[in-house]
C-alpha cells in the first residue's frame, strides 16, 4: 500500500489527477487498447475531475481511447435527475472532455431487471479486459461505492439497500426531504473493485479521518469495507492532512518520508505520448 | 439504457467558446443545436450516443435568445403603413435588414390608416394586412409574428403623430367598429387601443379571449381605466411615457400601471420602452425600471428612415434629415420619430440604468417573448426552444445572427451606426 499525504484537499486532487494522467498516458492507449477507468461520483473526486478537465484542454491529455466505468447509480431515480450520477458525471466530467458516449458505461438504475443489468456490467468490464485503474472515495464509515458497513468483501456488482446514515448524509441533496432520498442503489461489489490491476482511493477531510484509520491500521473488516484493499496488491490511499489525524504519528512520519519517493509518479511525462 | 438513435439524423452543431444567456444568468456552456432548436446534450450523450457533426468557434462571445422587436413601423426607406402591391416585398426586404441588429423576430406595426389599408375595401386598392402572413424567420430575414395594429382606436388628445381623420372610435359598440376596419384579424398579434374610449372593455375581452395582446396606449386614461382594461385582459402598455398624461402622484395615469395592486395575481403588465435615449430621458428609463424591471420590453418604434445614413431623405411626402440619432424633419428640430436599431437600444438601456447584460438581453427577448406568450419556444435557450440566436461581444455588439441554428448575417452593421450609439 502506498499512502500519499497532501496538505490539502487541493493538492490532493491534483496530485490524484496527474497520477490518473500518468497512468492513461504510460499505457498509449490506442483504437486496439484502451485504458480502462473506474471512477467514483461525490464531492471528493470533484478537484480531481476539474485537473483532469484541465489537462485535456491543455492538450496534455486525451480521453479518446479511454473506457470508464463508474461504481454506482441510485435506482428509480431519473436519469436526468440532476442528483442522478448520470448527471454528475456528465456535469462533472464528460461534457467537458473528448470522451465518447459509447466508451462511457453507468449502471441503469431504471432497468427493468436490476440484478440483470448488474450483472451485464460485469460482463462489459471483463469484455473491456478488466479495470487497469479503479478510483474510488469512501464514506465517513468507511464504505466504498454503496457497499455499506457488513458488505461482502467478496461481493459483485449488484442492488444494495442504503444505510440509515447514508439516507440522511444525502438528504441534503433532496430539499433535506428524506422522502425523496432513494433507499436502493446498484453498486460494483468490493469483490469487483478487488479486481482492477489498481486501486486508488482519495480520503479527504477531517470528517473521514476515522475511516481512514480503520481503512489502514486497523485489520481487514466488513464493517470497514475499504479496509479490504490492504489485501490488494496496488492500492494508493491519497489523503489531506485532515484526513490523517485519527492516524499514529509514526504512520504518518513513516509515509510523508517517503513523499519524495512517491511524487516521482507523478511528474509530468517527459515526451509526448505515442501516437496510434 | 434504451437506444433512441432513430430519434434524428439530422446534423448537430455544438456553439463552443461562448456564455450563453440561460435561467436568467450568463453561463460557460456549450450550445447544442439539431434541426432548428436547442438540444440537450446530455440526453444525446446518454440517450443516442451522438456527437456533434459541426463545431461553432465562438470566440468567447455571448450567445442570447435572438432579439423580438414588437413595434417596428417600417426602416430603410420602406413604412409598412404605406400601401402599395408590394408590401410583402418591403415587409421582407426590412426583416433581412434587422438581422443585422440581432432581431430574429418581429411584429410589423401599422400606424392609424383608414379602412383600406386594412383590407379590401375597393377592388382596385391594395390593401397592406392581406399581403403579409405570419410566418419563420429564415435566410429570407426576421419571422413575421403577427401585426401590431396602432390605432385608430386611439384617443385624439394623445394622437401623437398619427393623423387625425382616420382616428376611430366603438361607436357600433365595440367588436363591429373593430372588424369594419381591420377586416380581419388573422395574424394580428398586438392591438394598441386606447381603454377610455366608450366600448373598449368588451373589445379588450374579445381581444383576449381570440389570443391577441391588447396593447394601452395613444390614451388619456387615469389609473382606474388602465387597470380595468388589465383586468379585461390587456397585458402591454406601448411605448411608456410617450402618447400618455404624464405621471401625476394623485392620478399616475397609465405609468400607475407598473406599481399596481390591482393587477390579477399571477399576471405581469409589460411596458414598450423606446431606450434610444432621446425618445425617453434616461432618467425615467430607470424609474420605469427600476419599478418593475420584469416587464420591460424594448421596442425600436422605428420609422422609415431607420438604417438609412446621414443627410436628407425624401420619404413620401416628406423630406427629414438625418443626424446622428435624431431624425427630424428637414429644416426644423421637429423629430419624426425613432431611427434606433434594436442593439443600440440594448446598449442604451444597459449604460442608462446600470442594468446587468442578462437583464439588458432579456428585455429584448424573453420579455417580448412572454408578453406574446410564446416563451416556450422563443426568447429563451431553453431545450427545445428555437434556435433564434444573436451572438453580441463584451460590448453587446452583434457579432452574427441565427435563425433556427442557421447563421444568417455576416458583415456586421455599418460603422457609422455603431459610432452614433457610443456617442450617448
Amino acid at each position: 500500500m502506498k499512502l500519499i499525504i497532501l496538505n490539502d484537499y487541493d493538492q490532493a486532487s491534483e496530485w490524484a489527477a496527474k497520477y490518473i494522467r500518468n497512468k492513461i498516458l504510460q499505457f498509449s492507449p490506442g483504437p486496439n487498447k484502451y485504458f480502462t477507468l473506474g471512477l467514483p461520483t461525490g464531492g471528493t473526486p470533484l478537484g480531481c475531475y476539474k485537473k483532469l478537465i484541465e489537462y485535456y484542454k491543455n492538450g496534455a491529455l486525451s480521453f479518446q481511447y479511454v473506457k470508464t466505468f463508474n461504481m454506482d447509480e441510485y435506482v428509480g431515480l431519473p436519469r436526468d435527475h440532476p442528483e442522478s450520477y448520470h448527471s454528475f458525471m456528465w456535469n462533472n466530467f464528460f461534457k467537458h472532455i473528448d470522451i465518447k458516449a459509447e466508451n462511457t458505461h453507468i449502471l441503469d438504475g431504471n432497468a427493468a431487471d436490476l440484478q440483470a443489468e448488474c450483472d451485464a456490467f460485469e460482463k462489459k468490464i471483463t469484455a473491456a479486459g478488466g479495470i487497469q485503474l479503479f478510483v474510488g472515495g469512501i464514506g465517513p464509515d468507511g464504505h466504498i461505492a454503496f457497499n455499506e458497513p457488513g458488505s461482502s468483501l467478496v461481493s459483485r456488482t449488484r442492488v444494495k439497500t442504503l444505510a440509515k446514515d447514508t439516507i440522511m448524509a444525502n438528504a441534503r441533496f433532496f430539499d433535506g426531504d428524506l422522502s425523496k432520498v432513494p433507499t436502493m442503489a446498484l453498486t460494483v461489489g468490493v469483490g469487483t473493485v478487488m479486481d482492477a490491476k489498481e486501486v486508488m482511493i482519495l480520503i479527504t477531510g477531517a470528517h473521514k479521518a476515522f475511516a481512514l484509520y480503520k481503512a489502514i491500521e486497523e485489520g481487514v473488516n466488513h464493517m470497514w469495507t475499504v479496509s479490504a484493499f490492504q489485501q490488494h496488491p496496488q492500492t494508493i490511499f491519497v489523503c489531506d492532512e485532515d484526513a490523517t489525524l485519527e492516524l499514529r504519528v509514526k504512520t504518518v512520519k513513516y509515509f510523508k518520508g517517503m513523499m519524495h519517493v512517491h511524487n516521482k509518479l507523478v511528474e509530468s511525462p517527459p515526451s509526448e505520448p505515442k501516437k496510434n | 439504457m434504451p437506444s433512441n438513435k432513430s430519434v434524428s439524423d439530422a446534423p448537430i452543431t455544438q456553439f463552443i467558446n461562448c456564455r450563453i444567456l440561460r435561467d436568467n444568468e450568463l453561463q460557460r456552456e456549450d450550445l447544442w443545436v439539431r434541426e432548428g432548436r436547442i438540444l440537450d446534450p446530455e440526453k444525446l450523450f446518454f440517450d443516442e450516443q451522438g456527437y456533434a457533426d459541426k463545431r461553432v468557434d465562438c470566440e468567447g462571445s455571448i450567445i442570447a435568445p435572438g432579439f423580438i422587436d414588437v413595434q417596428i413601423n417600417g426602416g430603410y426607406g420602406i413604412d409598412f403603413s404605406q400601401a402599395s402591391e408590394n408590401v410583402s416585398d418591403g415587409v421582407s426586404f426590412v426583416a433581412k435588414k434587422i438581422l443585422e441588429h440581432g432581431v430574429t423576430s418581429f411584429c410589423p406595426t401599422l400606424v392609424t390608416s383608414p379602412p383600406e389599408v386594412y383590407h379590401k375595401v375597393t377592388v382596385s386598392f391594395l390593401s397592406v394586412l392581406p399581403q403579409v402572413k405570419v410566418h419563420d424567420g429564415g435566410p429570407h430575414g426576421a419571422g413575421v409574428l403577427g401585426f401590431h395594429l396602432e390605432g385608430p382606436f386611439i384617443s385624439a388628445e394623445k394622437k401623437g403623430a398619427h393623423p387625425e381623420k382616420y382616428l376611430r372610435t366603438f361607436k357600433s359598440g365595440g367588436l363591429e367598429d373593430l372588424m369594419e376596419v381591420y377586416g380581419s384579424l388573422d395574424d394580428v398579434a398586438i392591438v394598441t387601443l386606447a381603454p377610455e374610449l366608450p366600448g373598449s372593455q368588451s373589445v379588450v375581452r374579445e381581444l383576449s379571449r381570440r389570443g391577441i395582446t391588447v396593447s394601452l396606449g395613444h390614451s388619456a386614461a387615469d389609473l382606474s381605466q388602465a387597470e380595468e382594461a388589465v383586468q379585461h385582459g390587456a397585458t402591454f402598455i406601448t411605448h411608456l411615457f410617450n402618447a400618455m398624461l404624464p405621471f401625476h402622484h394623485r392620478d399616475p395615469g397609465i405609468v400607475g400601471l407598473l406599481t399596481s395592486d390591482r393587477i390579477p395575481a399571477g399576471r405581469t403588465v409589460y411596458y414598450g420602452m423606446i431606450a434610444d435615449g432621446i425618445h425617453t430621458n434616461p432618467a425615467a428609463l430607470r424609474i420605469a425600471h427600476r419599478a418593475h424591471p420584469s416587464g420591460l420590453v424594448l421596442v425600436t418604434d422605428a420609422i422609415t428612415a431607420m438604417g438609412l445614413p446621414p443627410g436628407r431623405h425624401t420619404l413620401g411626402q416628406q423630406v427629414i434629415e438625418i443626424q446622428g440619432l435624431h431624425a427630424y424633419v428637414a429644416g426644423t428640430k421637429t423629430l419624426s420619430g425613432s431611427i434606433a436599431t434594436m442593439d443600440m437600444c440594448v446598449r442604451h438601456f444597459k449604460q442608462a440604468s446600470g442594468c446587468s447584460v442578462q437583464e439588458a438581453l432579456e428585455a429584448a427577448s424573453l420579455h417580448p417573448a412572454q408578453l406574446l406568450g410564446i416563451s416556450h419556444k422563443k426568447g429563451k435557450l431553453d431545450y427545445g426552444s428555437d434556435a433564434d440566436l444573436v451572438l453580441l461581444d463584451e460590448g453587446l455588439n452583434v457579432k452574427a445572427t441565427y435563425i433556427s441554428g442557421e447563421e444568417e448575417t455576416g458583415p456586421p452593421v455599418p460603422s457609422y451606426m455603431i459610432d452614433m450609439v457610443l456617442m450617448d
